[in-house]
């Protein structure tokens, strides 16, 4: 029945579940923002619904991911980890995408969405760099002022990217409050903002933040799971039994499974990071130890004290060490149309090697918890499954030669 | 608020539990006792992006040293402040701590208003009527980005009085007012009958005077959270110098 009606072509955008009113996900999402960003954000809105139901925009836009980015990213055969994990495992090759990360989808979106609103100063929150780095990208494309937030100990982890930042024209500003990380860079862009709001643009890196935020982002990245559904219907001619992808705030999780939302046959499965191990409470598993709160403008599931103050993230993989995640995904939890499972540090990094040793490829450590997962998980041998392999994991090196001893 | 005395309310904010329980408790008698016609009660969160450095720092001092919403609520309970207490905070907490009970336990201690600042108006409804049941009055912000529709909008639920963030950006101290705050306030007033206080960088007794002819209330707080940081009797002299600001 489901095989029958997948052939049928949609366009991406009814595949995701739009926020029923008001900018929500059941209860969750929201604009939990001071007063004086309501404005920008109805104007946001606007623009971004004008944006999309224009054709001339959509042609520009899927113009640069084309000739600029690289997409469509293939679908790879796992012929080496398939035969280990039991049956056959596919990678959506976002690793492939300019700046090696699905987030440059959303950035090259959100510069033109600033280009229509007329704002030439762009910010941004940084974790890892990714974001950082492929918002960079975009404003240099564009000859857009850029500034990134960064945390001052993300900074030290990730030099390399806060260099390339700076050779793509962009001014890092460190962060020094709080826990100096993504957390406390996010708080610091939205001050930013606050102040400099008639000039700015604030690019968000995930689906996170007020609404209309969650949706434009989900939307920028529902390439990668429009563009997978038709690449499995050519290839195994058949939907996925699976489809799984890391998260942490949600963004590259929420594009894959945007395409499949309705497909009811295929388990969706977003993997959060463990991180020491759940019991340790050093994690990053928003959904699978938080509870709902407010956190950066809107309503989810928050890393929390019982007294409502937010608990600093653990995860040896920057990119996940966020103490909320995106709306949407608090809502698919609930509903339970998405499973939301974890993976320890220590499989990450096991995934990490097993991708690199089987196949030829380094995945990101976002990326490996997915890969973690599935290897750790049962399937039979007449499953498909598609992972989405959200980022490449050269950034990684460093680090990981770091962890097991070794000189590089 | 005092417009039959001639003059403009003084409204100090100070952050509950900073620099420590002790000396919090000591801050709060003093500013009453130097001349606040209403007092701001910062109830600290980890992550306010709705302030400056100043604010930031007294939060996380006041969270390092154990400060609490249950803790903050005794704190305003038994100093019996002679002057209203209006809480300042961020929505996080008080759902932790549940809207319904906060809004119940802030009422038994005294408090007579809650501004969330993260709460803009409308946004969540049902927020806003179990605070208005529970008897607190609803403190809203307006800011210069607030256009007149929406305006129009936030005045209708509101109660105690309306604070007008006088220019873009965060909360702390700067050395100049906006020029368009008297427009603004203007605009306020074509829209409603109740008070207008005027905060966010607000930090001498010049900007005080200037505020004082076109408002009804003075908020000042980084400031005054920074002087506390150098001592009681620091923080006071500026209390002093503001009360006698205020007067029209």
């Amino acid at each position: 029945m489901r095989q029958t009606k997948a052939g049928r072509r949609r366009s991406p955008r009814s595949a995701a579940a739009k926020p029923a009113s008001g900018g929500r996900f059941g209860k969750f999402g929201g604009r939990y923002v001071p007063e004086t960003l309501m404005a920008a954000l109805d104007e946001l809105t606007r623009i971004y619904e004008a944006a999309i139901a224009d054709r001339a925009f959509r042609s520009e836009l899927n113009d640069l991911l084309r000739t600029y980015s690289g997409r469509p990213t293939p679908l790879s055969d796992t012929p080496r980890l398939s035969d280990k994990v039991g049956c056959r495992v596919l990678l959506k090759r976002e690793d492939l995408n300019h700046t090696g990360a699905h987030k440059i989808n959303n950035t090259l979106g959100q510069v033109l969405l600033a280009r229509r609103m007329g704002k030439r100063r762009i910010i941004a929150e940084t974790g890892a760099g990714q974001h950082g780095v492929a918002t960079a990208t975009a404003c240099a494309r564009f000859g857009l002022e850029c500034v990134v937030y960064m945390g001052e100990e993300d900074m030290a982890r990730q030099g390399l990217n806060v260099y390339r930042m700076r050779v793509l024209g962009a001014t890092v500003v460190p962060v020094s409050s709080g826990t100096r990380t993504l957390k406390d860079a996010t708080n610091e862009a939205l001050r930013d903002w606050v102040t400099n709001v008639t000039t700015t643009h604030y690019v968000i890196g995930s689906v996170v933040g007020p609404d209309p935020f969650p949706r434009i982002v989900r939307d920028f990245q529902s390439v990668i799971g429009s563009e997978a559904r038709s690449q499995m219907l050519e290839r195994v001619g058949a939907l996925p039994a699976a489809v799984v992808a890391c998260v942490g705030g949600g963004s590259n999780a929420m594009g894959i499974f945007s395409g499949f939302i309705p497909d009811a046959s295929v388990r969706l499965v977003g993997v959060e990071a463990a991180g020491e191990g759940m019991a340790t409470g050093r994690h990053a598993a928003s959904l699978g130890a938080g509870r709902p709160g407010v956190l950066h403008g809107s309503l989810s599931y928050v890393l929390q004290s019982d007294d409502g103050q937010v608990m600093p993230a653990h995860s040896v993989s920057a990119g996940l060490d966020y103490p909320g995640v995106g709306p949407e995904h608090a809502h698919l939890k609930d509903s339970g149309r998405v499973a939301y499972v974890t993976a320890t540090d220590r499989e990450a990094l096991d995934a990490f090697h097993a991708l690199a040793r089987l196949e030829g490829i380094l995945p990101a450590l976002e990326s490996s918890h997915a890969i973690a997962w599935v290897m750790g998980a049962r399937w039979r041998a007449k499953d498909t499954v598609l992972i989405n392999l959200s980022g490449r994991g050269d950034k990684d090196v460093a680090h990981v030669a770091g962890l097991t001893g070794a000189r590089v | 608020m005092v417009r039959a005395e001639g003059r403009a309310a003084l409204i100090p904010y100070l952050t509950a539990g900073y620099p420590t329980l002790d000396a919090s408790r000591d801050a709060l008698r003093m500013v009453a006792e130097a001349g606040a016609d209403f007092i701001e009660v910062g109830i600290p969160f980890s992550d306010p992006l709705a302030d400056g450095p100043v604010i930031q720092r007294s939060s996380q001092v006041a969270l390092d040293a154990g400060m609490t919403v249950r803790k903050a609520l005794d704190m305003i309970r038994d100093l019996l402040l002679p002057v209203p207490v209006i809480v300042f905070s961020y929505l996080n907490p008080v759902m932790a701590y549940g809207v319904e009970r906060f809004t119940a336990d802030a009422r038994a201690a005294g408090v007579s208003g809650l501004l969330l600042t993260d709460v803009p108006a409308g946004e969540d409804t049902a927020i806003e009527q179990t605070v208005r049941k529970g008897g607190l009055d609803l403190i809203r912000l307006i800011a210069p980005t607030t256009v007149d529709r929406r305006l129009a909008e936030v005045v209708k639920g509101a109660s105690g009085f309306l604070y007008l963030i006088s220019r873009l950006g965060v909360t702390g101290a700067r050395t100049t007012i906006d020029a368009g705050a008297d427009r603004m306030i203007a605009r306020v007033r074509a829209a409603t009958t109740l008070p207008v206080a005027v905060g966010f960088g607000l930090a001498t007794a010049e900007q005080a005077r200037a505020v004082a002819r076109i408002a009804d209330g003075v908020v000042v707080g980084s400031a005054l959270v920074e002087r506390l940081g150098q001592g009681i009797e620091s923080a006071r002299a500026l209390m002093v110098e503001l009360r006698a600001a205020v007067v029209r």
